[in-house]
């Protein structure tokens, strides 16, 4: 049955109860196959659970970088009963299944190859205290597999040790049961899979993490100073790694914090704080993903008329309504596009990456307070909360942009002739004071209601337009600060449009309809809204444009219809949402289905 | 020696009550909140608070739109329905040696701002937060509040079926530092309390009985200046003595028993015992007493409760000296060594 060896190429599937501890084992795998050189991704398909449901974890391995969803796995672990029948069906031919040999269930697969591991009687080799066996218990599964696919011992090593931060105890607890794994695998299992690993360099210099902490660590060297936030999946985690950092980096000489981090009661009161802040001069942040977006929407309308500088992070997942918790999808473009009630556009960063993630997570305050409105950035659960390969951050290359505030002095100057929102410099954007400003020409009002330049109320029909269409403007005079789109490009008629975590399924739909169909596509990578003048000349440039993205209706393919009317009928989506990441798969067979009726 | 200004002319700071003063009030001749905001100034002006020091908030309202009627030279945010304590907590943390007064109202704070005001209570966020309370929804013509009594009758809205909210309670029940009721016909009163208000270090929450002289001033209405008067009981006589060791204060009352609870900063409230003899450092009896009051159908003004020595919010961050957005981008990048480390430890 031993076909030919298929090296660093396949993926696992390794199926668990939520709550079991698993996580450090799946990251102990991921972070030893990243260290061996080898290209992969780790995401964890989990249940709105604490403790009981099913839960996947989903590893690619692959040589050329491609890392999207695979939708078959090659090789699936079962620890979990209750999901075990679909999880031995789901193998492919040819593949593999290793299972704890606790699980007395009938196999009737003799296509695949099996393995059965005596997880119990492994765990009890280590030396934790009963009640931690269960945790450690998962090692066992990482032995084996480490030992059936080739990752070596010292490589593990030091893999766990990555998990427990270094600490001896817990790392050598742990490889008790790995080595005991891995022993028992070599002793009593026969090879008959074609799978392995094989040391690589492909990795060499890169980083492994996720999405929220690399926001949260671009927010503090962004000179993040507030945020509020209120919990929800999968958001939570970018606010409690910014408490789990700024003590380490933002401290005065003297020991004193330069931030204030704060959990509301709710979405209502983490953005009310945020504007707060935002407009007393801080540079403010929350967090949320789409129910709270809905809560935040009254407020959001507030700060961009009243014109308050605040980022809003918003890591996506699949709604509508409280939806799908745990699962990813790009649903909120359009809501956020629109945000409140009235004419109202935002700017929107769509990192897609997670260096992107930090670049965009301290750019988006110099642009938040050039603007002075809220600048929202689109993240999503896969982004944010699965681990992604990445260039290492880049230290921000140019300094704090704290736009067009005035101090006492600047009013001196001035001999306290201002208006807060008059139009000085002819783009829209207008100056402004923040409390503790003593001059005594410094205060205004701040309203959301209507206002004229010197922000006292006003329901003068002309003063209430004009200041429409100098917000407006505002608009079109940031469009130049805004990321740029990334163009990969090569005379095609066929143009692709994406962002965010779809990416790499598109990357790879790319080459797979290059290689099989025949289909060259040039593509252009979105990294903010609204579109500017690249994306218009991209789109002339083609005869179609597949708009690829995690959502039922299209939601890019949409606002780039209301932005490009002219261009709309060149517009095709190739859009799904079931909670899942794209895979390339699906991505290349709906494009070519499109392509092959034109 | 200089001829000293006219002592009634100017305050200690040397401004006059000119330089406190806001727009002129769109709100009805004879509103209870323009008495209020007059107290404001006249409370801002023989405290001698720099009016640049002072930050002002409120929701959506009537009461709401009050803020820009007194203290013209102070920034001032007026943000949505219910929700100024969330602004208010935010901006908290801008430059903590701001003076925050929030303006709201029944409609305001006690429906939709419920949620905020119980929890910028239980942060103790530093602000004065104002009730201007009127039983009636005014800006929209004369709805029924959550204040407003069981069985009131309005001319267009029929009667009010629904128990009202007692918005002194709910700040004793989150454990609010500073709780205190008045009539807006009352203006000493009022004024006293408000300079108390100020200078209390934590939430301090003033509930005002401000009548509402188009939708809700019959007789019969506990909201009304009618009933009000009538109903009054002050729990003392209040005096609030600053603490300025450079002017002598005269005893504030001439005879009669006083008692005085200093506060955070050494000023004092001066209270003059009237018929009972109330403790306002004593939560159980404050409770006790708010409930006789609404058994007896008693309108109790004065300073309900009062503490100190428990921290304020911004007391609670470590903060630096300097205002946090006076920082400069030395104080808030981290530097570039400390993203190598960072980067490595991801590797």
């Amino acid at each position: 049955m031993s076909a030919q060896k298929i090296v660093n190429d396949f993926s696992i599937n390794i199926a668990t109860v939520n709550g079991s501890g698993s996580q450090t084992a799946n990251s102990t795998l991921l972070r030893a196959f990243f260290k061996m050189g080898i290209p992969i991704s780790g995401k964890n398909l989990f249940p709105s659970n604490i403790q009981g449901l099913p839960t996947w974890y989903l590893i690619r391995l692959n040589k050329e970088g491609f890392t999207a969803r695979k939708e078959v796995s090659d090789i699936v672990v079962a620890l979990n009963p209750a999901s075990f029948v679909q999880d031995l069906a789901s193998v492919p031919p040819g593949g593999a299944f290793f299972y704890a040999d606790d699980i007395r269930l009938p196999i009737n697969r003799s296509d695949i190859s099996l393995y059965p591991m005596p997880v119990k009687p492994l765990s009890r080799e280590s030396d934790v205290s009963p009640n931690l066996r269960d945790y450690v218990a998962n090692m066992v599964y990482v032995g084996v597999l480490a030992h059936m696919l080739g990752v070596p011992e010292a490589v593990l090593q030091e893999s766990v040790s990555y998990q427990f931060k270094g600490k001896e105890k817990a790392t050598e607890a742990n490889m008790k049961v790995v080595r005991a794994a891995m022993q028992w695998a070599a002793a009593n299992l026969t090879k008959t899979d074609p799978f392995a690993v094989e040391p690589m360099d492909a990795t060499q210099g890169l980083i492994m993490t996720d999405g929220n902490t690399a926001a949260a660590l671009g927010s503090i060297y962004g000179g993040l100073q507030f945020a509020a936030w209120y919990p929800i999946t999968p958001s939570s985690s970018l606010a409690e790694t910014l408490n789990q950092y700024l003590p380490k980096l933002r401290k005065t000489p003297d020991g004193k914090n330069t931030y204030a981090v704060l959990q509301a009661e709710d979405e209502l009161a983490a953005i009310g704080m945020a504007i707060g802040a935002g407009w007393s001069g801080l540079r403010a942040l929350t967090a949320t993903s789409g129910p709270g977006l809905s809560l935040m929407t009254e407020y959001a309308g507030l700060a961009h008329f009243a014109e308050v500088p605040v980022v809003i992070w918003d890591i996506q997942r699949a709604g509508p309504s409280t939806g799908l918790p745990t699962r990813t999808a790009q649903g909120d473009l359009t809501l956020v596009n629109f945000l409140s009630h009235g004419d109202t556009q935002h700017v929107i960063l769509l990192p897609g990456t997670i260096k992107e993630c930090f670049e965009f997570g301290w750019q988006a305050f110099d642009l938040a307070e050039r603007l002075q409105g809220p600048v929202f950035v689109l993240s999503d659960l896969d982004l944010g909360m699965n681990q992604w390969m990445s260039e290492p951050f880049d230290y921000p290359n140019r300094p704090i942009d704290r736009g067009k505030v005035l101090w006492e002095e600047d009013l001196e100057k001035l001999n306290g002739i201002w208006a807060r929102y008059q139009d000085v410099d002819g783009d829209g954007i207008p100056y402004r004071t923040v409390p503790g400003n003593l001059h005594p020409a410094a205060a205004w009002f701040a309203r959301g209601a209507g206002h004229d330049e010197t922000s006292r109320y006003s329901e003068d029909p002309q003063v209430w337009e004009s200041n429409l269409l100098r917000i407006k403007k505002k608009y079109e005079s940031i469009k130049p600060l805004l990321p740029e789109p990334l163009i990969d490009e090569a005379g095609s008629d066929v143009g692709i449009i994406a962002y965010g975590s779809v990416i790499p399924a598109v990357a790879e739909a790319r080459s797979l309809l290059a290689s099989r169909s025949g289909v060259r596509t040039d593509f252009l990578r979105l990294r903010a809204l609204p579109c500017t003048q690249p994306v218009h000349d991209f789109v002339a440039r083609h005869k179609r444009v597949y708009f690829v993205e995690a959502n039922r209706d299209g939601q890019l393919r949409q606002l780039a219809s209301i932005a490009m009317p002219a261009q709309a009928h060149k517009f095709r989506s190739a859009c799904h949402t079931d909670g899942l990441p794209l895979s390339a798969e699906w991505v290349a067979r709906t494009i070519l289905e499109q392509e092959e009726r034109s | 020696m200089t001829a000293p200004a006219a002592p009634s002319q100017v305050n200690r700071i040397g401004l006059t009550k000119t330089d406190y003063r806001g727009l002129p009030s769109t709100l009805c001749p004879g509103c209870g909140h323009n008495s209020i905001a007059n107290q404001i100034i006249a409370a801002c002006y023989e405290l001698g608070i720099l009016p640049e020091k002072v930050v002002k908030f409120s929701g959506i309202g009537c009461s709401s739109k009050s803020p820009a009627y007194f203290l013209g030279r102070a920034f001032g945010f007026n943000g949505v329905h219910g929700r100024m304590p969330s602004l208010a907590t935010g901006a908290r943390f801008g430059d903590p040696s701001l003076e925050f007064i929030g303006v709201s109202g029944d409609g305001d704070t006690a429906s939709i701002g419920m949620g905020q005001f119980k929890h910028v209570i239980r942060r103790n966020v530093p602000m004065l937060y104002i009730i201007e309370n009127n039983g009636v929804y005014g800006l929209t013509k004369g709805q029924f509040s959550a204040t407003a009594e069981v069985g009131l009758s309005l001319k267009y809205q029929g009667t009010n079926p629904y128990m009202p909210v007692d918005m002194c309670m709910e700040a004793l029940a989150s454990n609010a530092t500073f709780v205190a009721r008045s009539f807006a016909g009352d203006s000493k009163q009022v004024k006293e309390l408000i300079k108390a208000g100020i200078s209390h270090h934590g939430i301090a929450v003033l509930d005002i009985i401000s009548p509402c002289v188009t939708f809700n001033n019959e007789e019969n209405s506990f909201h009304s200046y009618t009933w009000s008067k009538d109903h009054s009981e002050p729990l003392h006589e209040i005096a609030f003595v600053p603490k300025l060791k450079e002017i002598e204060f005269e005893d504030p009352f001439e005879e009669g028993e006083t008692r005085e609870v200093t506060m955070h900063d050494g000023s004092t409230v001066v209270l003059k015992k009237l018929e009972k003899d109330y403790d306002p450092t004593d939560r159980w009896q404050a409770l006790r007493m708010m409930e006789e009051a609404q058994r007896n159908n008693w309108l109790v003004t004065g300073l309900i409760y009062y503490e100190t020595g428990r921290p304020a919010l911004t007391d609670l961050y470590n903060l630096p000296e300097t205002p946090m957005n006076r920082l400069g981008e030395s104080d808030l990048r981290p530097a570039p060594e400390t993203l190598e480390g960072i980067n490595a430890s991801f590797m």
